[in-house]
């Protein structure tokens, strides 16, 4: 059963995923700011993150390097969510080594198929 | 007639002459110009073109070559009544410019240059040597007539010793009466009366003879005209060529001679002169030609042949016995003769002076110059060259031997003058000549003068060997002095002018379209050019070498500009007590004038040039004004550039400014964009990823509803923001409908806080209000304050953090305004982020509790700000505080 950190600070898109994931036999945790994520991960050790850009406090792209700036999470994938569709945030979200982007509204069917290929890559 | 008594009428008549001089003199001293200021004057003094060769030599051109000496009078009488408007012109420039002489003027014309000065003088030098040798030469050739018979024994004098009297004679007068001060305007009335008195004389002498032959000699006018026809003068040929040339020649020195430019120019008493003159001049030449063909006819017939013609007008009377007639005729001569070199050793004194011995002794002995007695120096240097000028012509004179023929010596010299028409031409009447193309014309003319007319005549091998004629210098066929450029058989007189005239015009043409005037140039050519447009300025006589109050003006309206050097002249004249521009020249004057010019050129540059005018320093006066013009030049240069840069960065400046407000907009519309994506795509999210998991099978019923909920919620959301966005734009376009009305403002409370209450989280709020305060009406859009304070009141529903909210209503009212409080019990927004709040999307907290868009207090500033008043945080209260401030009475459309 894949384990899955939700960060996302709008509590109706988070309950969606949270619902479309677990249907897929995910288990789910859902947080709603960045802090103390990156603990959190190194910790608990999901297979997949998603974070939201935009997150009160500490934002997406910092928990991100902070994943990354720890050698043992270096090839943990971590999706990243944004709601602003600027060309800029892809590429920032790029160089910090994001595994995949994706920009909301989404279809179910693709978020699925992208936690799948994540989780099964690894 | 014994030679005593010629010795002593001519003696006698000299006396005369010095005693008309010498009174008109006075009168002049003592302003008493009167009758010497009259046209009349003026004309009979031009009349110094009529020399000795006219007086003597036009009956023997006449006996020689039949009519064509007439052309010698029908040039002038062209140029005076034709050209009237250029010597006019040449008369104004020579008043405004204060010109001294021919070379002065062309030297002024172009850039003051001395270079050319020094070629005018020596070019007019050596055409006018010849002339004055042939002057000497007429008046021994006329006392030799007396004393061929030498009745009482006594030996006749030799013709040199008659010479050598004659020329210390007439320069002793012309010293005295030329250089006997140097006033400003360097005219000499003494002898401009004493020439007028002689052109009366010679007119009267001529005239006499003439009325002598015609019905004394001959029966009367019919007789002679019969006579005239048997002789062989009526059968000479007309060579047209020739006549056009010698017309053109004579015409033009009219205007070029020395002696004619210094009566006709100089001397001018007043510029309306001219128009007496442009008849009575020619008048005067008709009459001087009236009876030379009478005289030449029957001395042709009477004297023996082989007898000098040129002599007949005072040989004639001699053979008939009269000897009182003969010696009017001898004092005719005597006049021409005299006055032509008196004149014309006064003008080429001045320039020998001026552009030759003065800037050598100047540059020789500086220290001398800063003594200040430059006038004493001048009178030397003229009365030298006065004397040297006579001592040429003399010279010449035993040289040449006074063998040629009069004429042939007059149009030699003519022919010589003429090189300075093309400078004088273009120099007034086209701003573009320059001194290079006026330097090259008058070297080229001259020279081609020299060669093919000058040097030849005085004879194969004198000069030029005979080798040359024949075959070329070198052997080089095209360069004959007789046949230029292989243009053969032409007459020598009229192919050199042709030659010289056509090279030196096109040369100086060439030479000015290749080179560019420089500032004094420049300056100069406009004034001469425009001297009919330009008001009377200040004239530039700088020859003297002492400072004058116009030249400081000239010199300061380089330097300060026109208008403040004037306003200062202006000023110092005041303080002195006069009118005008022109201040006296006191040393406190000059003191201040040196400050000021510092001011502009620093003090050491200011201090060499009022040194330099004041006449204290070597440096010439052509250089100075050249440094002053190039210096106000490079500073007009430098001070536009200033102003070029200072413009350039202004519009840098405004560029950049508008650059950068173009990118914060841009910036801001980006960042406004991406706000408003985000804001959409989130409610966007959920109701698509619900609505999707809605379609999906086996749901439970309290899920579909839980889901339809938030589904509904999230569209209601969503509906918000763009009411919100089409709220904020029409507010900040100023579109916005304002429906005013009166209106109680405790009732609109009332309102905004029963629409506040349904905010989530929905708690119990202590609210404090003041009835009797807020019991005001105002005038205002009642639904627009209303929605302010529903933001307001759920603002802090939203965000007061305390465990027992409250919030108080505080209501003031003065003066017209009337300010209502919300201040909530909370923690306040913290001092960082006051300025942030009433910015778009600016929302502090979790979205979460908030529920906007972050656009509520946005909206609340806009609408303020079109109901008249303001919404402010206040700082300090304890709490979250807000101030809405807005006129009791809202005028219509005050935002």
């Amino acid at each position: 059963m894949a384990r899955v950190l939700l960060v996302e600070d709008e509590p109706n898109i988070s309950e969606a995923i949270r619902f479309i994931l677990s249907r897929d036999g995910c288990d789910v945790t859902v947080r709603s700011d960045g802090a103390g994520v990156v603990d959190l991960v190194r910790s608990d050790r999901p297979d997949l993150v998603i974070l939201d850009l935009m997150l009160p406090g500490v934002s997406g792209l910092e928990v991100l390097s902070g994943i990354r700036a720890d050698p043992a999470m270096a090839d943990l994938p971590v999706m990243m969510l944004t709601a602003k569709g600027n060309g800029r945030d892809r590429e920032a979200a790029e160089r910090a080594g994001v595994s995949r982007f994706m920009t909301k509204p989404f279809s179910n069917d693709e978020m699925r198929a992208a936690v799948r290929d994540l989780v099964q890559a690894r | 007639m014994p030679l005593n008594i010629l010795v002593i009428a001519s003696l006698a008549y000299v006396i005369c002459l010095f005693l008309v001089a010498w009174v008109a003199e006075r009168r002049a001293d003592r302003g008493r110009l009167g009758w010497l200021r009259s046209p009349l004057v003026y004309t009979l003094s031009l009349s110094i073109y009529c020399t000795a060769w006219t007086f003597y030599g036009a009956v023997g051109y006449a006996a020689r070559s039949g009519l064509e000496f007439l052309t010698i009078y029908l040039g002038p009488t062209l140029v005076f009544i034709g050209w009237w408007w250029l010597l006019r012109k040449l008369v104004r420039i020579g008043r405004r410019q204060r010109v001294t002489s021919i070379a002065d003027l062309i030297s002024s014309r172009f850039g003051k240059s001395n270079l050319l000065g020094i070629i005018v003088t020596v070019m007019a030098v050596v055409a006018a040597t010849p002339y004055i040798a042939l002057q000497l030469q007429s008046v021994t050739l006329s006392v030799s007539a007396f004393a061929v018979p030498g009745e009482d024994g006594s030996a006749p004098p030799g013709t040199e010793a008659t010479a050598i009297w004659v020329a210390g004679g007439l320069a002793l007068f012309t010293i005295l009466f030329g250089t006997r001060n140097l006033d400003a305007k360097e005219q000499h009335h003494g002898i401009v009366t004493a020439i007028a008195v002689e052109a009366v004389v010679k007119l009267v002498a001529l005239v006499a003879v003439g009325i002598f032959v015609v019905w004394g000699l001959a029966g009367g006018p019919a007789d002679i005209v019969a006579r005239i026809h048997a002789s062989e003068i009526a059968d000479w040929n007309l060579q047209p060529g020739r006549w056009a040339g010698l017309i053109f020649v004579s015409a033009a020195a009219v205007i070029c001679l020395p002696r004619m430019f210094q009566v006709m120019v100089v001397e001018c008493a007043d510029e309306r002169h001219l128009f007496t003159a442009a008849w009575a001049f020619p008048l005067y030449l008709f009459a001087m030609s009236l009876f030379i063909i009478p005289i030449a006819v029957i001395g042709l017939e009477r004297m023996p042949t082989g007898a000098n013609p040129d002599m007949f007008v005072l040989t004639l009377p001699l053979a008939e016995g009269q000897g009182a007639l003969a010696m009017l005729a001898f004092l005719g001569g005597f006049s021409s003769a005299t006055s032509m070199v008196i004149v014309e050793s006064i003008a080429l004194a001045t320039m020998v002076s001026n552009h030759i011995v003065m800037p050598i002794w100047l540059r020789l002995r500086p220290a001398k110059a800063v003594s200040g007695d430059v006038r004493r120096i001048v009178l030397l240097s003229r009365r030298l060259s006065i004397g040297a000028v006579l001592a040429l012509g003399y010279a010449y004179y035993r040289m040449s031997g006074g063998s040629a023929a009069l004429a042939a010596i007059g149009l030699i010299a003519f022919a010589g003058v003429v090189q300075f028409l093309p400078a004088i031409v273009f120099g007034i009447f086209w701003r573009g000549a320059t001194r290079v193309g006026a330097a090259l014309g008058l070297v080229v003319g001259f020279a081609v003068w020299a060669y093919t007319l000058f040097l030849p005549s005085f004879g194969p091998d004198a000069v030029i060997p005979a080798m040359v004629f024949v075959e070329g210098p070198f052997g080089i066929d095209w360069l004959r002095p007789r046949a230029l450029f292989g243009v053969d058989g032409m007459d020598p007189l009229i192919h050199s002018l042709f030659w010289s005239v056509t090279l030196n015009t096109g040369v100086f043409l060439l030479g000015s379209i290749v080179t560019f005037p420089g500032p004094v140039e420049r300056m100069q050519g406009a004034a001469f050019v425009r001297v009919f447009d330009i008001a009377a300025s200040g004239p530039r006589g700088w020859e003297k070498g002492f400072a004058e109050t116009e030249d400081l003006l000239v010199m300061a309206q380089r330097i300060l500009g026109d208008d403040d050097a004037l306003a200062f002249f202006e000023a110092e004249a005041k303080g002195q007590g006069k009118a005008g521009y022109l201040p006296d020249p006191s040393p406190q004057f000059i003191a201040r004038l040196e400050r000021r010019l510092a001011g502009s050129v620093g003090a050491a540059t200011a201090h060499a040039m009022i040194s330099q005018l004041a006449g204290r320093a070597t440096v010439t006066v052509e250089d100075l004004m050249a440094v002053a013009s190039e210096s106000a030049q490079i500073m007009e240069y430098s001070a536009r550039l200033e102003s070029q840069q200072a413009e350039l960065a202004r519009t840098a400046g405004q560029l950049r400014e508008a650059n950068e407000k173009l990118t914060q907009l841009s910036v801001q519309k980006d960042a406004f964009l991406s706000q408003i994506s985000h804001e959409l795509r989130t409610p966007m999210t959920s109701i698509r990823a619900f609505s999707e998991i809605l379609t999906e099978p086996d749901m439970p019923p309290d899920m579909v509803a839980h889901y339809g909920r938030i589904i509904h919620d999230e569209a209601k959301r969503l509906t918000r923001l763009l009411d919100d966005l089409l709220d904020l734009s029409v507010l900040e376009n100023g579109t916005v409908q304002l429906n005013l009305g009166l209106s109680n403002l405790s009732q609109m409370i009332d309102r905004a806080l029963q629409a506040a209450s349904h905010t989530k989280p929905e708690r119990s709020f202590i609210i404090h209000r003041d009835l009797p305060m807020e019991n005001i009406f105002l005038r205002t859009d009642a639904d627009r304050l209303v929605q302010v304070f529903i933001n307001l009141i759920s603002n802090a529903r939203k965000y007061c953090d305390s465990d027992h909210p409250e919030l108080r209503v505080v209501v003031r009212h003065r003066a017209g305004r009337v300010t209502v409080d919300f201040i909530d019990n909370g923690s306040g927004i913290p001092k960082g982020k006051q300025a942030l709040i009433f910015e778009k999307f600016a929302r502090l907290t979790d979205q979460t509790r908030a529920g906007g868009a972050g656009l509520g207090l946005a909206i609340c500033r806009e609408i303020m700000a079109n109901l008249g008043g303001t919404i402010s945080y206040l700082p300090g209260q304890g709490g979250a505080a807000f101030r809405v401030a807005l006129p009791l009475r809202l005028e219509r459309k005050a935002a």
